[in-house]
């Protein structure tokens, strides 16, 4: 009997050695923890229960059969994040470079169909050389098993990449469909082709890190939602985000005790907004004072920087803020932005997270490069994404909120619930001085007039409450008494339940 | 007495002055400039007058706004506070013209004591200590080496004109001073065309310390004791300090006596202060007097119990002083410090912009300790370019110096300060050096101390280890408080061990945990320490009482730990379990990122202006150009230290984003 129980002890340890001393020595010697040792960062201590620990290819072409390890590259299972479940794939890059076969794809498979029968969210860690070539078509296939069951879990269950190495051609598309993509800097880089082939083919020299280094994903491509110094970190940072995040479109939002006032008054909100209407001010510093224990963990921080998008928790419950940046652009909205405005909404929404807004908006940024490239319809994604919400949407305009941009930001007419207005809000079609120049275009000569035209604009819009006549605002509301207003008004719509016409699927804009 | 006085100025010394004139039942009057609209002092003020534009030169120091506002408010008496109009004597005139009664010295007082040979004859008249020198013109460097001689080696040899340090030459023997003198008269023709040229006793390892003195109408004239204000930054106070921890009672006799001579020798009423540099051996001499209250007036009101600012308005308002010498005596000990709105880590750099976050230790006065604030700022307030970068005046009072200074330690680490640059950090920095402990000061102190600048403060290895095992106690407190997040699968939730690992300032410690209702008891490198506090997640502020000693720090999240600073520190704590540890101890050693050596635009948009020319040596944190994007004009900031090389880019041209705008050697 001993010896029978010894024969799995010695078969689990010849799993858990990965590819042996040597390629695990390389793994550190790159920076790179091994799959095993990054779940156990990833997960709570002790929490992780394996599957298909000996599951081992089938190919026998190339002499593959004469190489069978435990595992076949991927390492995959459940275990908790502070208590919660959730599911994980490692990929083992000791294990023939963390190269994804047929088998190694049906582990990936097994744990997604049980995430979304079992609803808690998949993570992936995604460390590999990219298809078993020796394979070939079942390789293939092996992906896009993976790319269906990703399609299907999405807006069912949360899913994150984090990438801890290399991930180029097919693989980056499971990456792609999943909720939220994390990079390590230095050690991790995602493209479809790589530089020997972009050098091939379009004669462009560029190395990998510039060509989809975490960098360049997070600052230009905007495919990655934040990059991390090291394994470490990332994975701690992950942790993080999911303490923010429901385990499935059902179960609503995790509510933490929380050590905040939810009544507390900020007076120095009430100078936030500048004498000057055409002088800047950072809108995180409103974040920062709206959320619990000033904790803000934002996503795609380094693009599109003239919106900010991320979670905070109010009374210990997370909410998804989306504001626009005044510091950049003057907080303008245009392809980029409406673009990460747009998947941040519709991932909200998807998963019953409630959405706090902040407006100052003077409009879309003009120009050739915008129209020419699609502004019109990139702009409406945030638009229907706001439309089509149906969680709680409560929306603060501090300053300007301008034509069109000022109906995109979660309005009034977009069924917002809750939309307040600081006395300093300019609600309007455009600024005074443009709105005067086409209204009064004959007395363009004359400048004294002019003037007395943009003042009389000025006074009669630069400020909310023409549209609180109309009952388009609901409230304007002192500046430093902005979390309190929000925190009740998220309370009261705990219960809010608001559904869409039944359709197939809707056609956003894409 | 007055029933209503206009202060003639703004910040702290205008709240300082109105909170002492309300307590004694008299309206205030405020000026502002458009830059103050929303200033504090105007706040407190029962009226505010508006005098004009930011710059001072067209609103404070305009004596004919003033006047108007005095005549529009019908005000009986103007303080003037420091700076400013404080020692003008043309608006000493044009008040007594007016009748309105000015809260200083008499006119022939500000004159006589404004001009510095005028002063230093007169009180040699007096019978003050002066620096001893020849005045006169020096024909040649025999007569040079002559008077060098009859003063007395070493001397400093200035030229008349000369002017931060231009012209300055030390001789310690007749050849330096034969030297000297030819070398200075050279530099002073070439630097400003004029190479008259005086020599003075060169005061060796000098103190600045000064005498606080009060007189009234009736011949009343009494000294408040002194004020050692040493610790300078280019020839700018930053501590002050009441007593010295130099002065003996003969000394402090005899400099009060003799400050108190010159006074009245010219008549003196009001608060003043007698400057006197004071040499490693106790002689001291008389610099300047300045007739006007001093911004670190507060050290001495703490040590004495009087309040200056009311003396000064009784009499103004003829009263006389309510006290003799002999009721004057020192009372504790007392410490200021300033806060600067300058960013010590970028050679102190003034920083200018909004206080997103001000919360200053409360003010306390108990029987063993006093805690003051002067301060004319508020949260939510702005830094304005346009005036002094000094945020406020932080106090501490206790029975020693040795308590005054770990009172000081306590308030500057728990005064959170957030959205510009500040010299907190290089203030607690002071209060832990050795040297300053020891009272051994010189007014070269920061110079011969912070030679290379600030970089932050390392902290000792038992106030680290005591820091280490706080913040793993509060991480724990924070670790358990995540572990209770809903949607935890029952039975099988997270435990939080008690065994940890800290990474701090480049050492590693490991930590038992072993907490209790009332704490933690924290085991570290075979010490324990008991840490009890009421600290929650997320406070930005924690107060902490370790082994029954007060620790504070300032507690921020950063991705994968905490930013924590307290004593001039500014330290990346993590916090791992042990396995955790084990795998961060493979992590490799990143070099911060390599920043380029070019300015890129940072958006599409218009360049404004350029702040520098190629060539140029500019400063981290200066601001290079401004580009305006969507209406908005962005300062673009030096990143570092550099030369300017190569400018791409020129005022109104049209940029993309990552354009070059200029290059740097």
């Amino acid at each position: 009997m001993k010896d029978i129980l010894q024969e799995l002890e010695s078969r689990r340890a010849q799993a858990r050695a990965g590819g042996g001393a040597r390629r695990v020595d390389a793994q550190h010697a790159k920076g790179k923890l091994t799959a095993r040792e990054r779940i156990e960062l990833l997960l709570d201590e002790g929490s992780f229960e394996e599957f298909d620990m000996f599951v081992a290819h089938r190919c026998t072409d190339f002499g593959m059969e004469k190489d069978r390890p435990y595992g076949d590259g991927v390492i995959t299972g459940w275990g908790t994040i502070n208590g919660r479940m959730v599911y994980v794939f490692s990929q083992d890059f000791t294990v023939f470079g963390g190269s994804l076969s047929e088998t190694h794809a049906q582990k990936i498979c097994k744990i997604m169909d049980m995430a979304i029968q079992n609803g808690a969210p998949v993570i992936g860690l995604n460390d590999s050389g990219g298809a078993r070539i020796q394979e070939g078509v079942a390789s293939l296939a092996g992906y896009a098993d993976v790319f269906q069951r990703n399609i299907m879990a999405s807006g069912v269950i949360p899913q994150i990449s984090v990438i801890m190495g290399p991930c180029a051609g097919g693989a980056v598309y499971s990456p792609a469909m999943t909720d939220f993509i994390f990079m390590v800097k230095d050690s991790s880089y995602m493209f479809v082709t790589g530089p020997d082939v972009v050098k091939t083919v379009t004669n462009e020299v560029v190395t990998a890190e510039e060509l989809g280094g975490a960098i360049t994903h997070t600052r230009k491509s905007s495919v990655a939602d934040a990059a991390f110094e090291n394994d470490v970190e990332a994975l701690i940072e992950v942790r993080r985000m999911v303490d923010l995040l429901p385990l499935n479109n059902r179960d609503g939002v995790p509510k933490r005790p929380f050590f905040d006032d939810p009544a507390r008054l900020e007076p120095s909100l009430d100078t936030l907004i500048p004498d000057n209407p055409n002088t800047p001010y950072d809108m995180k510093e409103l974040i920062h004072k709206v959320a619990d224990e000033g904790d803000f963990y934002e996503i795609q921080a380094e693009f599109a920087k003239n919106i900010i998008t991320g979670f905070v928790r109010l009374e210990g419950r997370t909410v998804g803020v989306v504001a626009n940046q005044p510091m950049v652009l003057a907080g303008c909205l245009d392809i980029d932005s409406s673009r990460k405005a747009a998947r941040f909404v519709r991932f909200c929404d998807a998963f019953e997270i409630p959405i706090l807004t902040f407006v100052d908006v003077p409009g879309f940024l003009p120009g050739t490069g915008q129209e020419y490239g699609g502004v019109i319809k990139h702009g409406a994604k945030l638009l229907f994404a706001y439309g089509e919400a149906t969680v709680p949407k409560v929306t603060v305009i501090t300053r300007k909120a301008y034509g069109g941009a000022y109906d995109v930001m979660a309005s009034k007419h977009l069924r917002g619930d809750f939309n307040y207005a600081w006395p300093t809000a300019e609600i309007a079609v455009m600024g005074a001085k443009g709105a005067v120049e086409i209204l009064y275009r004959s007395e363009l000569g004359e400048p004294e007039k002019i003037a007395a035209r943009t003042k009389d604009y000025e006074d009669r819009f630069a400020n909310p409450f023409v549209a609180a006549e109309k009952g388009f605002i609901d409230e304007v509301i002192m500046p430093q008494s902005t979390r309190k207003r929000v925190c009740r008004a998220f309370a009261s719509l705990r219960n809010k339940k608001l559904t869409n016409p039944w359709k197939k699927h809707d056609n956003i804009p894409l | 007495m007055f029933s209503k006085i206009l202060i003639a100025n703004r910040g702290e010394i205008a709240c300082r002055v109105i909170k002492t004139a309300r307590k004694m039942g008299i309206k205030t009057v405020a000026v502002y400039s458009d830059a103050d609209r929303n200033a504090l002092h105007v706040e407190m003020a029962d009226e505010a007058v508006h005098i004009g534009p930011p710059p001072a030169n067209q609103s404070y120091i305009v004596i004919d706004k003033i006047m108007e506002a005095i005549r529009q408010t019908g005000a009986e008496a103007v303080h003037p506070g420091y700076g400013f109009l404080s020692e003008n004597k043309a608006f000493a005139e044009a008040l007594a013209a007016e009748g309105v009664a000015f809260i200083g010295p008499p006119v022939r007082a500000i004159e006589a004591m404004g001009d510095k040979i005028t002063s230093k004859k007169l009180a040699q008249e007096a019978g003050v200590s002066t620096v001893p020198g020849y005045m006169g013109l020096i024909a040649d460097a025999d007569e040079a080496v002559k008077i060098s001689n009859d003063i007395g080696y070493p001397v400093m040899i200035k030229a008349s004109a000369g002017g931060g340090g231009k012209g300055m030459r030390i001789a310690w023997n007749d050849a330096e001073a034969r030297e000297g003198f030819q070398s200075s008269k050279n530099e002073a023709a070439s630097s400003f065309g004029d190479d008259r040229i005086f020599i003075e006793k060169f005061v060796t390892q000098p103190r600045h310390i000064e005498i606080q003195v009060l007189a009234d109408s009736h011949g009343n004239t009494v000294y408040l004791h002194e004020r050692e204000c040493s610790i300078q930054r280019r020839n700018q106070k930053v501590i002050e300090e009441a007593p010295s921890p130099f002065l003996d009672e003969a000394t402090r006799k005899a400099m009060g006596e003799q400050a108190c001579a010159l006074a009245a020798s010219v008549g003196y009423t009001s608060a003043g202060t007698v400057e006197f540099i004071v040499d490693g051996a106790r002689n001291f001499y008389f610099l300047e007097m300045n007739t006007r209250l001093q911004v670190e007036h507060p050290v001495t009101e703490l040590i004495t119990g009087v309040d200056l600012v009311e003396q000064m308005i009784r009499v103004a308002a003829g009263e006389a002083l309510p006290f003799a010498q002999g009721d004057l005596k020192i009372n504790g000990w007392a410490i200021e410090s300033r806060l600067y709105a300058e960013d010590p880590y970028r050679n102190f750099l003034p920083s200018i912009g909004r206080l997103s976050r001000y919360r200053p230790p409360a003010e306390v006065v108990e029987p063993a300790r006093a805690i003051r604030n002067d301060t004319g700022v508020f949260e939510g307030g702005e830094i304005s370019m346009y005036y002094d970068p000094m945020i406020a005046k932080l106090c501490t009072w206790a029975p020693s110096r040795d308590a005054a200074i770990q009172e000081m330690r306590l308030a500057l680490d728990e005064f959170e300060l957030e959205g510009i640059g500040h010299n907190l950090p290089f203030l607690s920095a002071v209060m832990d050096h050795p040297r300053f402990a020891s009272g051994n000061i010189t007014t070269a102190f920061i110079a011969e101390e912070y030679p290379e600048g600030f970089e932050g403060a390392e902290l000792p290895e038992d106030l680290l280890r005591r820091v280490a095992a706080s913040a793993c106690a509060m991480n724990r407190v924070a670790e358990i408080r995540r572990a209770r997040v809903s949607g935890r699968m029952d039975n099988h939730e997270r435990v939080v061990g008690a065994d940890w690992v800290i990474r701090l300032q480049g050492q590693e410690y490991a930590v038992t945990i072993n907490a209790d209702r009332e704490g933690a008891t924290v085991r570290l490198n075979g010490s324990e320490y008991r840490i009890t506090s009421d600290w929650k997640p997320g406070q930005p502020l924690a107060r902490l009482m370790v082994d029954g000693a007060a620790l504070v720090m300032k507690v921020a999240r950063i991705p994968g730990g905490y930013r924590l600073r307290l004593r001039g520190a500014d330290l990346r704590a993590q916090v791992f379990s042990p396995r955790m540890a084990e795998l961060a101890a493979l992590m490799p050693e990143k070099l911060p990122p390599d920043t380029s050596k070019l300015l890129l635009c940072p958006m599409p948009g218009l360049v404004v202006s350029l702040n520098v020319a190629e060539g140029d040596e500019v400063f981290e944190g200066q601001a290079l150009c401004t580009v305006e994007a969507m209406k908005m004009e962005n300062i673009l900031r030096a990143e570092r230290k550099g030369r300017v090389a190569k400018i791409n880019a020129e005022a109104g041209a049209s940029l993309a984003v990552d354009d070059v705008i200029m290059e740097f050697e």
